[in-house]
């Protein structure tokens, strides 16, 4: 850190340098670490009415917590539990697919489409990220509904002749979320893959490599810091989604961000809410580093 | 096993610029052949090609008599080495050498044998689990060479292998792959821009200007008999007069230059000029001679100045036609010529080529 100051400081000017340095602490801390640090001390406080705050009764405690895991009764708070399952399971098989989807694109786009067809199909990820969030999950709905674009397409073709209901399935949710951070899947792909030295493939296929082995033993193990930094971004990011589920979920199942914003808004139980947020972000990074281990994915890599 | 390399009136060309003009030669089996030419003469395309990665445009490719038209580049008897040899970074040494095998389905027992015969031809028996980073220029050179012998191709295909290397090693593993060659018996199609390389290691040598062959021969013709002004001028330094044909006997053509003196060379390619025709004629530096009382040939000349390099002294001449450089031999007789001494050359009509003047190899 003192060393990247004093670089910038040599090359900009020292007070450039302290303008970056206070600007980048600032940002950090006020924006990150303070209200972080706000959200787990409220989160071992019981709910109190605004006159008992700080008399006898504000005493810390783990009940929050605690619900999570019992509910009120005896048993265990199966409900939450199964939503925080289902989440986490969702954005893994969200995870997946956006992998198994981006990476075939950002290995076109690096290493075969040239100029044009290259620039075009970068126009074609980005443009519709223009409408925004809420727009686009209600597009998904209006192409998923049983009136919608995808059934009445399947039965013209006579695939299934009564509406299928995609979103009762989820299947809408599915692709909705998998929809929304493609970006991030493939921009940290590409980055990877596209410094790759193109002889490499060449060399191996000049060995007689099939392009799956090609892939396998060059260009996957190549493009592995550019995989996680991409998976641990759309991974997070689509467990901590809410616009989309909230739009696109059926009516049955619940997100865990749902359950947080239900705390705050609906019950307005913020302890209770932020002890919720502090187990979604606790489990996803515990997978995280979990998946980094099996995988034997160098943190550093992340950032590459 | 060897096989023989067919290239059959070989265009390839990209959109309308042409990298390679109509080649048409045939590499024999288990010679060590060499396309030499400067930087951008489609070297590489020709390599390409005959690799799989690249589809002629017109013509064919043969390998062991066999249409190669639509056979992939795995599925050909050629292994490449790289300009940048593309060894795998995250692989070990061995790992990189037994890659042919491996995608093979060779079993890892196998693979790790034949890699450490690998390892030992290349004289690095027990790297085998370093790391490609770990090793020297010189030594990854070899490894790539190991990696593409791994596969028992019938052809191996380099791409200015040496070019990365700094000059000792360069001229080092100019004798090393000449031996690798021998040993192993294959045939070698070697790409460079150096003539140093291409003399010295190769059975022929095919000189290349822009997509076109100028002329295949073996090391010796190609510098002493050129058979185009490009060739003269590419390969080794030459002194060149440019002139006007006064006549032609044979072989011996009688060339006068602008000063209105007349030399006498032999005329490249058996070409038959007429009078008149616009010619240049070359001489080697080390191939000019001090004149004596009964040479002819005679050019006088002032020099310029004189760099010493040991072994020989390069001299610089200011002549009425051109400047010209001589080569001497350092024979232990004192050093007698000085800056602004006047001398006459003269030069041997048999080691002259008079070619038709045309597009010269920049210096
Ligand atoms: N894929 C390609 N598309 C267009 N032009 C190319 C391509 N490959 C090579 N060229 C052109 O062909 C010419 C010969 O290139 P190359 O074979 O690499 O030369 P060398 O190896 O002799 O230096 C160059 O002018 C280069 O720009
Ligand atoms: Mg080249």
């Amino acid at each position: 850190m003192g060393k990247l100051f004093a670089g910038v400081a040599h090359r900009h000017g020292l007070g450039v340098a302290i303008f970056i340095g206070s600007a980048m602490t600032l940002w950090l801390f006020v924006l990150v670490v303070l209200p972080q640090i706000a959200m787990v001390t409220q989160s071992f406080r019981f709910n109190l009415p605004p006159a008992e705050q700080g008399g006898p009764a504000d005493v810390w405690t783990l009940s929050n917590y605690a619900y999570f895991i019992f509910g009120n009764g005896d048993g265990l708070n199966s409900v939450d539990l199964w939503v925080l399952a289902r989440t986490i399971g969702v954005a893994l098989f969200v995870t997946i697919i956006d992998l198994c989807i981006c990476y075939p694109i950002a290995f076109i786009l690096a290493h075969s489409a040239k100029g044009m067809s290259a620039r075009l199909i970068v126009l074609g990820l980005i443009v519709p990220f223009w409408v925004n969030e809420i727009l686009r999950a209600f597009a998904f709905r209006i192409l998923f509904g049983t009136t919608g674009m995808i059934n009445e397409t399947g039965m013209a073709l006579g695939l299934w002749d009564v509406p299928f209901d995609f979103i009762r399935a989820n299947v809408a949710l599915y692709a909705g979320l998998a929809y929304a951070y493609i970006l991030l899947m493939i921009f940290p792909i590409y980055n990877a893959v596209e410094a790759l030295d193109h002889n490499q493939i060449e060399a191996a296929r000049d060995m007689g490599a099939s392009w799956l082995q090609v892939h396998r033993r060059v260009v996957l193990p190549f493009a592995k810091g550019g995989l996680a930094s991409g998976a641990t971004m759309v991974f997070m990011l689509t467990a901590g989604a809410l616009a989309a589920p909230q739009i696109l979920g059926g009516p049955s199942s619940l997100w865990f961000t749902q359950l947080v914003y239900q705390w705050f808004n609906d019950a307005l139980n913020w302890p209770r809410g932020s002890a919720y947020a502090i187990i979604l972000l606790v489990v996803c990074m515990a997978l995280v580093l979990l998946g980094m281990r099996v995988f034997k994915v160098p943190f550093g890599a992340i950032g590459k | 096993m060897t096989k023989t390399v067919n290239l059959d009136h070989v265009t390839i060309r990209f959109g309308s610029y042409t990298a390679v003009d109509n080649v048409d030669l045939s590499i024999a089996g288990g010679e060590f052949f060499s396309f030499l030419g400067p930087s951008g003469c489609g070297k590489t395309t020709l390599l390409r090609c005959i690799s799989g990665f690249v589809e002629p445009t017109a013509g064919r490719v043969l390998i062991g008599g066999k249409d190669m038209r639509g056979i992939g580049p795995n599925k050909r008897p050629t292994a490449l080495i790289f300009q940048n040899l593309a060894l795998f970074p995250l692989m070990s040494v061995a790992d990189n050498i037994a890659f042919p095998l491996e995608v093979r389905g060779v079993s890892k027992r196998d693979r790790r044998r034949r890699a450490d015969q690998l390892l030992e031809l290349i004289a690095l028996a027990g790297q085998g689990d370093k790391k490609v980073q770990e090793l020297s220029g010189g030594q990854r050179q070899r490894v790539a060479i190991a990696r593409a012998l791994a596969v028992e191709p019938d052809i191996l295909l380099l791409d200015e292998p040496l070019s990365a290397l700094d000059l000792k090693l360069r001229q080092h593993m100019r004798t090393e792959l000449r031996a690798i060659q021998k040993q192993v018996g294959l045939t070698f199609i070697y790409i460079t821009h150096d003539q140093g390389e291409a003399l010295i290691m190769s059975d022929r040598v095919a000189v290349m200007s822009a997509g076109v062959i100028e002329q295949i021969d073996v090391p010796a013709a190609i510098y002493d008999r050129p058979r185009t002004s490009f060739v003269a001028s590419f390969v080794g330094e030459t002194n060149a007069l440019h002139g006007k044909v006064g006549a032609q006997e044979d072989d011996v053509v009688a060339l006068d230059l602008p000063s209105g003196r007349r030399v006498f060379g032999l005329a490249g390619g058996n070409r038959r000029y007429r009078p008149g025709d616009a010619c240049t004629i070359f001489i080697r530096p080390e191939q000019l001679k001090l004149a004596t009382a009964e040479s002819f040939n005679r050019l006088p000349a002032s020099v310029i100045d004189i760099e010493f390099e040991g072994s020989t002294r390069h001299i610089r001449l200011e002549a009425e036609e051109a400047q010209l450089r001589l080569t001497l031999m350092n024979e232990g007789t004192p050093a007698s010529l000085a800056p602004g001494d006047r001398l006459e050359l003269s030069f041997d009509p048999e080691i002259a080529s008079v070619l038709p003047s045309g597009p010269m190899a920049k210096a």
